[in-house]
């Protein structure tokens, strides 16, 4: 009797199973590939990364704000500087010495703002996480700490 | 030999299949076909509900996500807790502080959710300490305890804690009577009629910040008073007590506490306490009780020692407390969500009494007393009775409601929950639970409001429910779904320590509000490090203070020189990380005390006395990226007498490694 409540139990739980999977159409069961082994969206700009920053919305000025390029510096001795020298050494994640030249501003707004999508879905973030091997932490910057910050890095590269 | 042993397992067998028959039921015929899509969660998906259920004598609180029965988190109360450093950091240690020292352990017995309207509104959630007594108050944005008020004048806080229905007032009744705190206490046990007497305390509750405020106290005859429930609705400014051992016996209880065919349900005008106090009518009693406060900004507790109490003596004031008279030592006395019934459970009691509000009011105005009890009228059976529950089951203990005007309540005897119907009192419906059912919980059901839909029943025994673990077996929950006419259990789960009383809530009451970072910026820890390059080590006499930052995957600093023997060593660590559910941990070996788990942003203290002289490893113990294993570092210990300044570093060996010294 116990034996036959189990076998309808598990019935019932393959049918339910089948049911409600989100992938009907692959009726042989094989699994989903996890999401960083699917092809990029051919959407996927790689010079602007996913995020809310633009070129237009950044608003590049010809000269470096140095109100936001203080607060950047301090902000970054709190959020950043565990884990990035000024140099190009890399300590944790790589160092931020060119970075301004190797990627757009938009870029590294959004990579900075929203880490999580970016390393899984652009190329050269996902390249640098090989080297690295760890996840870049979402920091939670808000929008005026990620520009202040953007700011610095513009200076550690010598902008004026 | 051989034989021997044949009979007892073959009369072992008779007796099993004896104690089987006597079982309320098997478990095949108690569980039916769709039970298990009703708690399956997927991965992935939430839980409809939170379950707040007391972790009983482990002294902590659980919480669980139905209907799946999965253990979301265990959260620290009155026991201090290794895991996440609870009573071991030197930010948490006051919270356990009472009048006696750090207590390190209590028995948590009840959980009660705030409320506003008379509906769980998922601010806070209150718990007591019955041996210690203590009320506690965790913020549901953490999930950490954030308050604990012990009590004075109290014993067996068991009635307690229990919400006015817009969470004005938690209440916390003494279960064991006695001399007051400043009375003289050694006198003898026998002289418990003319000695011993029964508080009941009224802690106020801030409206925004749910800050506790032991308001006033009610000084009450000697006998136990056992759980409470406020009044709500047109009962709203009431609260009603059951009390046991009105016999006011002192030994051997289970005998002499039953003689009396009829306890009491104490009702308790708290609006006209209240009053009272406001004219001034409350003796000052000096007593002595811890008040810790735990705050989010400066990340540590602080414990004040409070020395004064306002009370009323209920004998002064006739139109304060009333006794109803309850068949045979009353466990719970509970009220439907009208407001309007006040059920009186007599563990020892063949029927189940229902008592009506309006007619209580009504016997007050009429003064239909049957005699007076130690100064307190008490109201005729007769005039304040809705009606009895006829044979409904053996030793009745708690009672809760649905949306549909059904109660249903615990037979701890005959292992089984009841429904009835409130107003013609009707049994219903019966089920088994599996063993001696304590507690029962339904969503909403000690609202205003009730959700029914699930009820759970916390049982104290679990013999053939899961596999063996040794002659202790973990207590156990079980769900029913009351959705329908008939009850059907649909899962049952092992619970921690004793699974006493527990609440249900709907999850997005709660869910929206979590906290997931500790803003670093707003971090007003006095020892905190906002950056490596704020992390130092500072001497101040033998005291060496470690002002030290974690983020994935280094500590900085991780190299720490010139600690001697006889130093006192603090290490302040600064979880850096601004990242939802990365916290950090720091362990030393050799520490004596604890881990610490710092959450993101957070600063946390621990306390370490080497004593000896080497090197020391130190090392995070919360897996926390792919190079976890390289989040460590060296404290070098010295002796007393040594020269070795003080230093320290990250990334630099220093002092550079010289031979000499090495081969010295």
């Amino acid at each position: 009797m116990k034996k036959i409540s189990i076998l309808a139990a598990i019935a019932f739980l393959a049918i339910f199973e089948a049911c409600s999977s989100p992938a009907k159409e692959e009726s042989n069961g094989s699994h989903e590939a996890p999401k960083s082994m699917v092809a990029d969206p051919p959407s996927y700009d790689p010079d602007r990364g996913e995020g809310k920053w633009t070129e237009e919305n950044i608003n590049l000025k010809e000269e470096l704000n140095p109100e936001w390029v203080a607060s950047g510096e301090s902000i970054s001795n709190t959020k950043c500087t565990s884990c990035h020298k000024l140099t190009a050494e890399k300590l944790v994640g790589p160092g931020w010495e060119g970075v301004t030249k190797r990627r757009k501003p938009e870029w590294i707004m959004n990579f900075i703002t929203n880490p999580d999508v970016m390393i899984d879905k652009d190329p050269e973030a996902q390249a640098m996480l090989e080297l690295c091997l760890v996840r870049m932490p979402n920091q939670n910057l808000s929008d005026g700490e990620a520009r202040n910050i953007l700011e610095f890095m513009l200076k550690n590269d010598g902008a004026k | 030999m051989k034989n021997n042993l044949i009979t007892i397992a073959v009369g072992g067998l008779i007796v099993a299949s004896a104690f089987q028959s006597c079982k309320p039921k098997s478990t095949s015929q108690a569980v039916t076909g769709d039970a298990a899509s009703k708690v399956y969660v997927a991965p992935g998906k939430y839980d409809e509900m939170y379950n707040f259920v007391s972790g009983g004598f482990s002294g902590q609180l659980s919480v669980y996500g139905l209907p799946s029965g999965r253990l979301l988190r265990v959260i620290p109360v009155f026991a201090v807790d290794p895991e996440k450093g609870w009573g071991y950091s030197e930010e948490t240690k006051p919270m356990l502080n009472t009048s006696h020292g750090i207590m390190q352990w209590d028995d948590l017995h009840h959980v009660q959710l705030s409320k506003t309207n008379g509906d769980a509104d998922g601010r806070w959630v209150f718990v007591n300490g019955n041996n210690t007594p203590r009320v506690a108050r965790v913020d549901l944005k953490t999930f950490r305890t954030a308050e604990i008020i012990e009590l004075p004048n109290s014993s067996g806080n068991h009635s307690s804690p229990f919400l006015t229905e817009n969470t004005e007032y938690v209440v916390a009744g003494t279960r064991f009577s006695g001399p007051s705190d400043n009375a003289n206490g050694d006198v003898p046990i026998s002289s418990y009629k003319q000695n011993f007497k029964g508080y009941l305390s009224f802690i106020s509750i801030g409206k925004e910040d749910g800050k506790m405020d032991l308001a006033f106290q009610i000084e009450c005859p000697g006998v136990n008073f056992d759980l409470s429930r406020a009044g709500k609705g047109v009962s709203h400014g009431w609260f009603f007590f059951s009390c046991y051992n009105t016999e006011q016996a002192n030994t051997l209880l289970e005998v002499n506490a039953s003689q009396n065919d009829k306890d009491y349900v104490m009702a308790v005008n708290w609006k006209k306490a209240e009053e009272y106090i406001k004219a001034g009518k409350g003796k000052k009693m000096s007593v002595k009780y811890a008040h810790n406060t735990y705050s989010d900004i400066t990340h540590s507790a602080t414990s004040e020692m409070k020395t004064e109490v306002l009370v009323l003596d209920s004998k002064e004031f006739t139109d304060l407390c009333y006794m109803m008279p309850c068949p045979k030592s009353p466990h719970g006395c509970d009220v439907d969500p009208t407001g309007e019934y006040i059920v009186g459970s007599g563990k020892l009691a063949a029927t189940l009494p229902v008592f009506s509000f309006t007619k209580m009011q009504k016997a007050i105005a009429d003064k239909s007393f049957d005699g007076i009890y130690d100064g307190i009228n008490v109201l005729k059976y007769e005039s304040v009775l809705h009606g009895e529950v006829k044979k409904p089951g053996l030793g009745p203990l708690h009672t809760e409601f649905d949306a549909k005007g059904n109660a249903y309540t615990s037979f701890f005897v005959s292992s089984e929950i009841v429904k009835w119907n409130v107003k013609d009192l009707t049994v219903l419906d019966r089920v088994p639970t599996f063993y001696s059912v304590g507690h029962l919980c339904v969503a909403g059901g000690d609202s205003r409001n009730p959700i029914g839909k699930y009820l759970i029943a916390y049982n104290k025994i679990t013999k053939d429910r899961y596999l063996p673990t040794g002659p202790e077996l973990s207590q156990s929950a079980q769900l029913f779904d009351i959705s329908g006419d008939k009850m059907q259990m649909i899962l049952d789960f092992p619970t921690i320590g004793e699974p006493h009383y527990g609440q249900m809530i709907m999850a997005d009451k709660i869910s929206k509000n979590q906290v997931k970072i500790f803003k670093i910026e707003e971090n007003k820890n006095p020892y905190v490090t906002k950056g490596e390059g704020e992390s130092k080590v500072v001497r101040e006499g033998n005291k060496v203070h470690v002002y030290m930052t974690a983020i994935r995957s280094h500590f900085s600093p991780d190299n720490i020189e010139g600690i001697k023997l006889g130093d006192e060593v603090y290490f302040h660590v600064t979880n850096l990380e601004q990242d939802w559910d990365v916290p950090h941990g720091f362990a030393i070996k050799g520490s004596t005390n604890a881990e610490l788990l710092i959450m993101p942003g957070e600063t946390s203290t621990l306390k370490w006395v080497p004593d000896r002289v080497g090197i020391v490893p130190m090392y995070c113990t919360d897996f926390c990226s792919a190079l976890h294993q390289e989040m460590s570092g060296y404290v070098r210990v010295s002796p007393a007498t040594s020269k070795v300044p003080l230093q320290f570093s990250l990334g630099t060996n220093i002092p550079k490694v010289i031979t000499a010294e090495v081969t010295k």
